[in-house]
């Protein structure tokens, strides 16, 4: 059975068709990629399977079950976890914060634990608190646990950021455009990590990405949309040499 | 021995506080400037869960204190006191030592269900709009209240003086303060553990990014419902605490001015800062009682230092910060948990 299998997923905005007849299908351990020129409506797909919008029609399964028209903290408890394309951290908070806070789908007690300081409270305090350590170990952030996101350089936040949606121990990562606006040392950084991620927590990855050496070193299979509709799949090395795909970003030649 | 710090000193200062007011040694006067510190420190800290912590902008918080206010007094005179209204005293008036502090949990609730009046628009919207809708529930509450005649309407409600008399004649002591610091004490202690639980974070969470908050598992329209509820229902102890040390409550002191007062209060402390709120709510109160003299110019200086704060300090006199940030070493003497 598929991970996640989308049917027909379809979404107006007001007269504006966004998206007409999406199908996709994500088996565990894929890592795939969704490619358009800009306002093709890739977020949309991304914000229709994160529980932003309520699909038009179409139906989203994931895990064998209707995710489309939950509200996103419900889907994310389902294992569906994301990333923005404008980095969107707690800035003000704790690298650490960030990280526990984050357990808010799995935090193990009730607000009567938590003004009476029960013991259940103590305990499942505890845990998110290493957990998020031993986390930031693994991601190799801990010197970094009780900085503000905002003092940190650009490619360390979209770590962080990162590091984050994978603390909900996701089964689906969906990463929105996680290259936009690193330079060309930390792009390399993040193939390498994103590539680490996808082997060490065994995890199936779709991502959203502009910048042709990241989708062509990471994805083994790719969705073109151009407004709102499907023109091409494939590998990589096919959808470079599709026409369709060649048309839609550059234009169709005439001058 | 740290984690006995703070208890130790909470209790010697109920201890010295009591104390003097019973030998006579503390007058009227000071005991009703120090309770009402005490109030404004309920009232301030509760209105800085919303608009510090979570960073929405309520402006009605008198509402709340109101609807506490009302039905605080409704209920003791009711069982501890003769009224023209409502007849004799349904349990016998020396019993309301043990009724005072139900009915100020009853005020709780009350309140906390009225905050669902702004909690369920605020799914919606935010900001400015948030801050109209806040507004009109301030309004909409007195003017319940006025037109509600069998507790006085516009003319007010009292009665509980006598209340507070039956509790003094069981045992002779200056009860209101004592059930003010007890609150008072409560309230922050509340407060402090639930802003500082990784649940309570949550509403820091909405107040930084939303989005971000719904997308990392936080249930937003929950968290802003508990915080409302949290917040008002605070309020609505201030309130119940407030027409028991007057004695006398009228739906006038309830309204956007008082909201204000809250406001100046959270503003000047320092948003998402809960010492900052206390410090503030004793200076304000202080400042206010230190500038009687001037009277009506009173409200001509308040608002203008409100303005220098806001043109030199804009971020209150703590900033987001705790006193144990600004003073490291205090964390030697003292962990809450």
């Amino acid at each position: 059975m598929a991970l996640l299998e989308i049917k027909n997923l379809t979404q107006y905005f007001g007269g504006l068709c966004a998206l007409t007849e999406f199908n996709m299908t994500i088996e565990e351990g894929d890592l795939v990629g969704l490619i358009g020129p800009n306002g093709a409506g890739k977020t949309t797909v991304f914000n229709l399977v994160s529980g932003f919008y309520q699909p038009t029609r179409g139906e989203i399964i994931f895990n064998g079950k209707n995710i489309a028209g939950l509200k996103p903290h419900q889907v994310t408890a389902l294992g569906i976890a994301r990333t923005f394309q404008n980095i969107r951290l707690w800035h003000e908070m704790s690298v650490l914060d960030n990280i526990m806070i984050a357990q808010h789908y799995n935090l193990g007690y009730s607000l009567k634990d938590l003004f009476l300081r029960t013991r259940r409270y103590q305990e499942n305090e505890k845990r998110i608190r290493d957990e998020a350590y031993k986390f930031l170990e693994i991601m190799n952030l801990k010197e970094y646990a009780l900085e503000k996101p905002k003092n940190l350089p650009y490619g360390m936040q979209r770590k962080v950021e990162i590091a984050r949606a994978l603390s909900v121990k996701p089964k689906l990562l969906l990463l929105d455009e996680p290259a936009a606006g690193l330079n060309s040392a930390d792009v390399k950084e993040l193939i390498e990590l994103i590539s680490w991620i996808h082997k060490e927590f065994k995890l199936t990855i779709w991502m959203i990405e502009h910048q042709m050496t990241v989708v062509m070193s990471l994805c083994s299979w790719l969705k073109v949309i151009d407004f709102g509709a499907t023109i091409a799949e494939g590998t990589p090395e096919e959808i470079q040499n599709n026409p369709e795909v060649i048309k839609a970003y550059l234009g169709d030649g005439k001058i | 021995m740290r984690r006995f710090t703070v208890p130790l000193l909470v209790l010697l200062l109920f201890g010295v506080l009591i104390g003097l007011a019973y030998y006579d040694k503390l007058d009227l006067y000071v005991q009703s400037v120090l309770m009402f510190m005490g109030i404004n420190i309920i009232f301030g800290s509760s209105l800085n869960i919303v608009n510090g912590y979570m960073g929405e902008f309520s402006c009605g918080h008198a509402g709340f204190m109101a609807v506490g206010a009302y039905v605080s007094s409704v209920l003791s005179v009711l069982f501890f006191a003769q009224d023209k209204v409502f007849g004799a005293p349904l349990l016998p008036p020396e019993y309301a030592i043990y009724g005072f502090p139900i009915i100020v949990i009853i005020a709780f609730i009350a309140a906390a269900l009225t905050g669902l009046l702004v909690a369920l628009p605020s799914f919606k919207t935010r900001g400015d709009y948030l801050a109209i809708i806040t507004i009109a529930a301030n309004y909409i509450i007195i003017t319940t209240i006025i037109n509600l005649d069998f507790i006085g309407g516009p003319r007010g409600f009292m009665g509980m003086k006598s209340v507070i008399f039956a509790m003094e004649d069981v045992a002779f002591l200056p009860w209101m303060l004592i059930w003010v610091y007890i609150f008072t004490i409560l309230s922050i202690w509340a407060i402090y553990r639930f802003v500082s639980s990784t649940y309570g974070k949550g509403i820091i969470a909405i107040h930084q990014d939303e989005v971000a908050a719904e997308i990392m598992s936080v249930n937003t329209n929950k968290m802003k419902l508990i915080a409302f509820m949290f917040s008002s229902g605070l309020a609505g102890v201030a309130g119940a605490l407030f027409a028991h040390v007057l004695g006398y409550v009228n739906p006038n002191s309830f309204n956007i001015l008082k909201s204000t007062e809250g406001l100046v209060m959270v503003y000047l402390g320092g948003m998402g800062s809960l010492s900052g709120s206390v410090l503030a709510a004793i200076l304000f109160t202080f400042l206010l009682e230190l500038l009687r003299p001037l009277q009506i110019i009173k409200w001509v200086v308040i608002p203008l230092l409100l303005i220098i704060l806001m043109q030199f300090r804009p971020e209150g006199i703590m900033g987001n910060r705790e006193l144990s940030d600004i003073f490291p070493r205090l964390r030697k003497f003292y962990q809450f948990k």
